[in-house]
């Protein structure tokens, strides 16, 4: 056998047809099923008179159109009762408020090991490149595919290229999965991904986590690539044995015998290769309006007028009148409204952990509306276990419900109008915080820096 | 689900040469909560139409007379990109516009184009920059032709502009191809396909 990239691998396992010119009909393992897309996408299916082909491959969150108010009505409003109806008729499993399990969708696959390393999954979400921190093929889809996979339980896909992308060496103190990516997209712009299937790799990449290589998968998107993935290893094994979807018994060992396979080998070649010391990088927070817009933490925001291409100048023109920043200014000291410390991207237990090892003790600076919203149910009660709300609420955070919340504004929690947030989330589009908010990404740690600072901050400086 | 076919559109072509548009931008995400996806098309660009007080920027092009009933959008770099919400392919329809091009697109974007009958074109930055260029030098007057068949640009001033199509999704869009049934003809090649994978890898079937 050749030598083959995990893409390929993972490509070629679910190909149902080859319909030629690089097109395949693709075999959909592992359906997502939000709030937002989900309802209207089975009540369509019914209308057209068809059927939701493997209902038992669909799973259903309500998240995006939820709010996080402490308490909240277990109703969960319009789209969330909609949600309920709809995937009782198909026959599809909900995770509902209240119960463990409801969650953002790509903080609650992993962890209920519905995402295993090997399967195609896709989600009517761009973040659904999440997964690919697990070793799966995930992506996300507009309305009409996500239709397309209730009645086909397929997807008609070109194969994407191929770009491998090694982080090696050593992260400095306080550095965290999010730099890695958001530096690397500064490095390499927002639309360097474009057509690309990203596989992150290095000893930088075997040393994180799970839930580190989920934040790195997260913003593959935001990369431009369809989807983001890290060959699984006995880090992804450890993290999913024992949940409650993985595999049980012989079955585990099957699959774990089958998943030992994924990687790419030795000698495969990739379209593209990028190489990144992480010793160089340094607490990342955004400056624009595209997560490409991004500088070290000590740095000062850029001037479009050293910039010779005229599209990137307007951009950054376009950006810096947006978010109230100029040019050749320290970053650092600028005042923060409001904190978000949440999202598909950071709201997982060690992101919490992250950010309250900052908060401990400390108090939130007068005026600024900081949130911590975890992604999960079963986030929240871990996080409540090891006493992570008492940090947050003893410092001025609000604890929040599970939702996307202020990610998005899906769910009437925004940022007003000219205000300015230091946000875990992974856009920082004009008005994705509300019309006119002014969003800066970064780290849980540094997310928390700056809620106690009430400025954007440097953590390295907040000592302990 | 029907599609529109696409085959040949002449137009006013707007000139939007900002890099990195994204879906969010193009539609706001509480309008796609509250709105059906045939009324979204009064939003679209709303956060760049419309200035902090509500009043409109005479200084974004489609707000400008010549370019209000643009049926094509001349884009910057990665235009589409973001968020996976088919309502921007919707929004930018029910505003009348049937085809954008740009350098690279957004890949969902992209594919939810195809989905619906729109036409995203890409071509290199110099091109679609001298395109604008004609545009501009006789705003109102200026015309732009996409001949799908024949996989050509025509300028303003006359040129023809090749551009390249993958195949499939070209007929796709001749046809105004409904996706979905022409996958479920395959049915057979589907449940054979499960059939096998049940064998080899039983786990995905038993969550
Ligand atoms: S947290 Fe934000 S980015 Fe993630 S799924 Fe929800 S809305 Fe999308």
């Amino acid at each position: 056998m050749s030598a083959k990239t995990l893409l390929d691998k993972l490509w070629d396992d679910h190909v149902v047809a080859d319909l030629g010119n690089n097109f395949s009909l693709l075999h959909i393992d592992r359906h997502l099923i939000h709030d937002l897309g989900g309802p209207r996408g089975l009540r369509e299916t019914e209308k057209a008179g068809r059927r939701v082909r493997n209902p038992d491959l669909s799973f259903a969150f309500p998240d995006h159109s939820v709010p996080s108010t402490p308490g909240r009505a277990l109703d969960g409003g319009t789209y969330a009762s909609d949600l309920r109806v709809q995937v009782s008729r198909a026959g599809i499993k909900l995770f509902d408020l209240g119960q463990p399990g409801q969650g953002i969708v790509h903080v609650t696959g992993p962890e209920l090991g519905i995402t295993l390393p090997g399967v195609t999954l896709v989600c009517g979400d761009s973040h659904t490149c999440t997964h690919g921190g697990m070793g799966a093929l995930a992506f996300g889809i507009g309305w009409n595919e996500l239709c397309h996979v209730l009645a086909t339980q397929t997807l008609v896909q070109q194969r994407p290229k191929r770009l491998r992308v090694t982080f090696d060496g050593v992260p400095a103190q306080g550095i965290q999965a999010k730099d890695f990516i958001l530096y690397l997209i500064g490095q390499i712009g927002a639309a360097a991904g474009t057509g690309y299937a990203v596989e992150y790799a290095g000893s930088a990449i075997r040393a994180l986590p799970v839930e580190g290589r989920l934040t790195m998968c997260n913003l593959s998107i935001e990369l431009g690539a369809k989807a983001g993935m890290v060959a699984p290893d006995d880090v992804t094994y450890e993290y999913l044995a024992d949940r409650p979807y993985a595999p049980k018994g012989a079955m585990w060992d099957r699959a774990l015998a089958h998943w030992r396979t994924l990687h790419s080998d030795a000698g495969t070649t990739f379209d593209r290769e990028v190489h990144i010391d992480v010793a160089k990088i340094r607490p990342q927070i955004t400056w624009g309006t595209s997560p490409q817009d991004v500088i070290g933490v000590d740095e000062m925001v850029p001037d479009p007028d050293t910039v010779s291409d005229p599209g990137r100048r307007n951009a950054m023109r376009a950006a810096l009148t947006y978010m109230g920043l100029e040019p050749g200014k320290p970053i650092e000291g600028t005042p923060v409204d409001w904190v978000f410390i949440g999202s598909c991207t950071n709201s997982r237990l060690s992101d919490l952990q992250s950010a309250a090892a900052v908060a401990k003790g400390r108090k939130v600076a007068p005026g600024v509306k900081a949130w911590v919203v975890p992604g999960s149910e079963n986030v929240k009660r871990a996080a409540e276990a090891e006493g992570l709300d008492r940090v947050f609420l003893d410092a001025g955070f609000e604890w929040r419900e599970a939702s996307c919340s202020l990610c998005v504004g899906a769910n009437g929690e925004m940022v007003s109008p000219g205000q300015r947030s230091v946000s875990t989330s992974n856009r920082n589009f004009v008005g994705r915080q509300g019309p006119g908010a002014r969003t800066h990404l970064a780290s849980p740690a540094m997310a928390a820096a700056a809620a106690l600072s009430g400025a954007i901050a440097d953590l390295r400086k907040l000592g302990n | 689900m029907a599609v529109e076919k696409f085959t040949v559109m002449t137009s006013v072509a707007a000139p939007l040469l900002r890099q990195n548009i994204d879906t969010d931008v193009i539609i706001r995400v509480e309008r796609l909560v509250a709105l059906p996806p045939d009324q979204l098309g009064p939003y679209a660009f709303e956060s760049l139409r419309f200035r902090a007080d509500g009043t409109e920027d005479p200084d974004f092009v489609l707000n400008k007379p010549d370019y209000r009933e643009a049926g094509i959008i001349l884009a910057g770099d990665n235009f589409g990109c973001g968020s996976s919400r088919e309502h921007a392919v919707w929004a930018l329809w029910g505003r009348g516009v049937r085809a954008v091009i740009a350098p690279s697109f957004g890949d969902i974007f992209f594919s939810n184009c195809f989905q619906n009958g729109m036409l995203p074109i890409a071509l290199p930055i110099e091109t679609i920059r001298e395109i604008a260029d004609e545009v501009e030098a006789s705003p109102g007057n200026a015309r732009v032709t996409i001949d799908l068949p024949k996989s050509e640009i025509i300028s303003p001033t006359g040129r023809r502009i090749p551009f390249s199509m993958d195949p499939t999704r070209q007929t796709q869009l001749l046809a105004g191809l409904d996706e979905i049934g022409i996958t479920l003809l395959r049915e057979p090649e589907i449940a054979a396909f499960q059939a096998r994978d049940r064998n080899n890898r039983p786990w995905i079937y038993q969550p």
